[in-house]
């Protein structure tokens, strides 16, 4: 398989290869570069040292570009070939259930330990896979160092004593950092490239209509799936969850900036901002192991009063209102800490100005501060909500499996990313439409967020423009 | 604010009545506002405080064990039946030392015809991995064969947790002298007490212990009459109707003391029986039974046995995926700000990218976890559960927060120093990498390091590649199957037993020391290098 040449895996004696070829075509264009100046280097266009970075840049980047192609496509073309080397009977399989034998040799393949199975054909083709894996691993190789090799030579060919080496480095080096920009824009294109994608191929299964707007959800059965359910336990728990953090959080705002002596604010603004510093897996422990017995207990007791009929709350182990709960402690942070922006950014002259009037300090925020600020404000809950819905870990630890609509907070409730948690944890094959259902769950998630979260950051900046 | 009825007198109307009561109402106003403020905080604060104090509450439990401290006679016909002292065989053969540990056990506390229930209920109170690390000190000093060696021997975890004072509400009370005791052991003993006075004080703390509100199962009292440990079946005046637990098999002698043992749940509603209370009583007293720091939360690697699960592999695969989270996201980051900043023309590309990038920050990160799934996983056939493409997947995750991070950074530094670089002749490029990014350094490496810290407290994502998987051993590379922190605290707490609860606390408080030492990292860079312009 030519993984490892000796005890040293190949990947890493590349890269070291690679960086030992950089280090001497560097030194080589230095040298030739002091060798055109004849030592008077202040007659260079530029100086030795960007020649030998150019060299190097210029036998480096050829090896790079075709190494990492051959890492996104090295095997998809291993397997295209041996697909067409299949027998016909295989072949005549189809392209899904081509691809699943496929699947199963390379996982056979690639497993150290793996046994012979005495399928003549399996093992005959894992073995095939296998050569053709350490071949095109040695073509890629081969093909990097002839790159390499070129490169240096056309790098050693441009060197002259008017070559302006420096301004071509710089060119490079931006083209670096624009590429990196760019992963951001190729990250979010790949999230919505993966999800559409899967999503499309949930929806060749699944009528679109029956999935949006369906009642009943039983994905792990494959049976159905309707995820109003699911929609209607997201938008309960972010509501119950916005229900504790927009008052906290919007009044810790206000008194943080108008009332609060500096000290004060020194010191409770980073006790607020913990808050959004602790991982949410831990809210979800403290939701299930503290909240979640409160809630219950809680219920069972409002049960338990005379004029209430039996059972009249849930009064689940889980519950939505647990979960909403914890989570609007963690979401606290983001609106306080936005609101402040938002607070902050309105002109003193206008509380001046309310003051001038004779209006008291509250009578300023609530008739002059906070009309200015609303848009804003606005925003922030936006983007807390939007944090909401797609918060996952206290809603799997704490909310509950059961897709239903009941308006009791004391019910267990399931909610979008509970479900795709369920249904992606454990062994996933891409090709069932419960796994694919995930993903159709997934590209709901990240539009609705989206939209939000749009929205929001246009009004903050249109807002910020405002002001300034 | 000069009082009202020292103003000129053409102010009449402000100080009528009506006016002093609507300023009083304002003033009311003005002071309710305020406080609503100071109750958001506190109640702010208040959850916070709730949650660590819960946590830590949890968690300090896990932070000691209790072992019993046993002279092991170390047999060779169970440990070495072969004979061939090599110590590889003799680490595997952890039956034969478990067995060898129950036989010695059954000698001391069981008579020779013990019920195999009792039998069981003996050997439950350790679990059968418990003799592992006897057996590999064994096997590295065969010598110690034959003879009679101290090991420290882990308790069950519920015997733990009773010890560390869970499983029943308890009362422990002094119930006086026997009087008489007559009966026999196998069949039923009757205790007389010598005082009435304890005899009611057990009836009242029997009552006091009863839990009407749950089960109204009533309370149950185990008595202990000199060293031997009874359960209490009924009483009638001072006489006590007793059947007999452990401890030494003869009656009380007459003015023996008692004690009585009150729990509030009777067996069937806990996981230790009445039995194993005893002997564990039986130990505490003789002073056999010790607590001892639990290192085997920082060195074992997971386990199916709460009281042999530890973080050690979580650990080592948390840093190997921050590792490869670090290497995608710092300098790709760093790189995408430096363009943005410096290099980036004005144009319509530029502000998608900015645009896009804002909102990568707000995307939920599940939806990262889908796309290392799909993308990852499914097209370019990486495997599951290994750190490299966890931190592939937390690299792109947190790739916006460095770039906004470092973006902040980079506009702090003032543009006079790219002016003065450019005005000595230096190139754009030199210009930014010579002068303004070293200036700039430490709020980039301030903002990588809240980055990285929000990377390793990340679940979710994780979830989604499959880091949820079983592993038991610490992983060695980026290539191997592994787990992190935040998932093991994940998979602990869904754990059935009890005893999970306080690990899951223990692992939590070790995700946030790591957590806390990145901040005050970052904090200390922050406070010793920000420059002020």
């Amino acid at each position: 398989m030519l993984e490892t040449f000796g005890h040293l895996p190949v990947a890493w004696l590349l890269f070291a290869v690679l960086a030992a070829a950089a280090f001497m075509a560097f030194y080589v264009g230095r040298t030739q570069a002091v060798g055109i100046a004849r030592g008077y280097t202040s007659q260079l266009n530029s100086q030795p040292n960007y020649h030998g970075y150019f060299v190097a840049m210029a036998t480096i980047a050829p090896a790079a570009i075709i190494l990492f192609l051959y890492l996104l496509f090295g095997e998809s073309l291993v397997r295209a070939q041996i697909a067409g080397e299949l027998p016909e009977r295989i072949r005549a399989l189809g392209e899904l259930e081509l691809g699943q034998y496929i699947d199963r040799i390379s996982e056979h393949a690639t497993r150290r330990d793996a046994l012979a199975t005495g399928n003549a054909l399996f093992d005959a083709t894992s073995d095939r896979y296998t050569d053709l894996v350490g071949l095109s691993r040695i073509g890629a190789i081969l093909l990097a160092v002839l790159a390499a090799a070129g490169g240096f030579f056309f790098g050693r060919s441009r060197l002259s004593g008017d070559f302006r080496a420096r301004a071509r480095v710089e060119d490079g080096i931006k083209f670096l950092l624009f590429l990196c920009a760019a992963i951001a824009v190729l990250t979010t294109i790949g999230i919505v490239a993966s999800l559409l994608f899967e999503a499309l191929r949930f929806f060749s299964r699944v009528n679109v209509f029956s999935f949006l707007f369906g009642t009943e959800w039983n994905a792990q059965t494959g049976a159905d799936f309707g995820a109003i359910p699911l929609f209607f336990g997201t938008f309960l728990i972010a509501f119950l969850a916005m229900l504790v953090a927009a008052p906290i959080g919007l009044f810790s705002a206000i008194y943080l900036s108008e009332y609060a002596s500096p000290r004060v604010r020194s010191i409770v603004k980073p006790i607020l901002e913990l808050l959004a510093g602790i991982p949410t897996v831990v809210y979800g422990f403290f939701a299930l192991q503290f909240v979640a017995p409160i809630v219950r207990a809680s219920a069972t007791w409002i049960n338990g009063l005379p004029f209430i009929p039996d059972g009249f709350l849930a009064a689940q182990p889980t519950s939505a209102l647990a979960a909403g709960l914890v989570m609007g402690i963690m979401i606290i942070p983001f609106v306080s800490s936005l609101s402040d922006d938002v607070i902050n950014a309105v002109p003193q002259t206008l509380r001046d100005g309310a003051y001038a009037m004779g209006a008291t300090k509250s009578e300023t925020v609530k008739q002059v501060v906070m009309p200015a600020a609303l848009p804003g404000v606005i925003a922030a809950l936006l983007l807390a909500v939007s944090r909401a819905i797609g918060e996952t870990m206290i809603v799997v630890m704490a909310a509950g499996q059961r897709a239903q609509i009941t308006p009791d907070p004391t019910a267990d409730l399931t909610t979008i990313t509970v479900q795709i948690v369920a249904l992606l944890t454990g062994d996933t094959e891409f090709d069932s439409a419960k796994t694919l259902s995930a993903f159709a769950l997934g590209f709901v998630l990240f539009i609705v967020t989206l939209i939000f979260n749009l929205i929001a950051l246009r009004v903050v900046k249109k807002y910020r423009e405002k002001y300034e | 604010m000069s009082s009202p009825t020292e103003g000129p007198a053409n102010t009449g109307s402000f100080v009528t009545e009506e006016a002093l009561r609507r300023l009083k109402k304002r003033h009311g106003a003005e002071a309710r506002f305020k406080l609503y403020g100071q109750l958001a905080i506190g109640i702010a604060i208040v959850a916070l405080v709730t949650l660590l104090i819960s946590i830590f509450g949890q968690a300090s439990s896990a932070f000691s064990r209790h072992v019993l401290s046993y002279d092991l006679n170390i047999e060779a016909s169970y440990v070495d039946p072969d004979g061939t002292r090599d110590p590889d065989e003799i680490a595997r053969n952890v039956s034969g030392f478990n067995l060898m540990l129950q036989d010695q056990l059954a000698d001391e506390f069981l008579p020779e015809d013990a019920d195999r229930n009792v039998q069981r209920e003996l050997y439950g109170m350790f679990t059968r991995l418990a003799v592992l690390p006897i057996a590999r000190a064994t096997a590295d000093s065969p010598e110690t064969i034959g003879s009679e060696q101290i090991f420290n021997v882990a308790l069950a975890d519920d015997i733990d947790l009773f010890l560390k004072g869970g499983v029943s509400a308890r009362k422990s009370i002094e119930i006086g002298e026997v009087a008489a005791g007559e009966g026999a052991i196998e069949s039923g003993v009757t205790l007389t007490l010598a005082s009435q006075d304890a005899t009611e004080k057990l009836g009242a703390t029997l009552t006091e212990l009863t839990r009407t509100d749950v089960d109204n199962a009533p309370a149950v009292a185990l008595i202990k009459a000199g060293n031997t440990w009874y359960r209490l079946e009924g009483s009638e005046d001072r006489n006590l109707s007793l059947t007999y637990l452990a401890g030494p098999r003869m009656l009380p002698s007459n003015g023996a003391a008692t004690e009585a043992l009150v729990l509030a749940q009777s067996q069937e509603n806990r996981t230790v029986t009445d039995r194993q209370i005893a002997w564990t009583e039986i130990l505490r007293a003789q002073g056999r039974i010790k607590s001892k720091i639990n290192t085997t939360l920082f060195t074992n690697s997971d386990s199916t046995y709460p009281e042999l699960a530890g973080t050690a592999a979580a650990i080592v695969g948390s840093l190997l995926t921050m590792l490869v989270t670090a290497l995608l996201a710092i300098p790709v980051g760093i790189f995408a700000a430096v363009y943005l900043e410096e290099f980036a023309p004005k144009n319509k590309l530029t502000s998608l990218i900015e645009v896009n990038i804002n909102n990568l920050a707000a995307v939920p990160s599940i939806v990262f976890g889908l796309l290392g799934a799909a993308v990852f996983i499914n097209f370019m056939g990486l495997p599951r559960s290994v750190p490299l493409v966890g931190g592939l997947v937390l690299g792109l995750l947190v790739l916006p927060t460095v770039i906004i991070a470092s973006r902040a950074a980079l506009t702090a530094v003032p543009p006079s120093i790219r002016t003065a670089a450019l005005g000595v002749g230096a190139s754009k490029t030199q210009s930014v990498f010579h002068h303004v990014l070293p200036l700039a350094a430490p709020g980039i490496m301030t903002g990588a390091i809240i980055g990285m810290a929000r990377a390793l407290g990340e679940t979710a994502p994780l979830l989604l590649i499959g880091m949820v998987a079983f592993v038991a051993e610490v992983p060695d590379g980026p290539m191997d199957e592994s787990t992190v922190l935040p998932v093991l605290i994940y998979k602990w707490s869904t754990g059935a037993e009890r005893a999970w609860e306080p690990q899951t606390a223990a692992a939590i408080i070790v995700l946030l020391v790591f957590l806390v030492l990145m901040n005050l990292i970052a904090i200390i860079l922050r406070r010793r290098f920000e420059r002020r312009w």
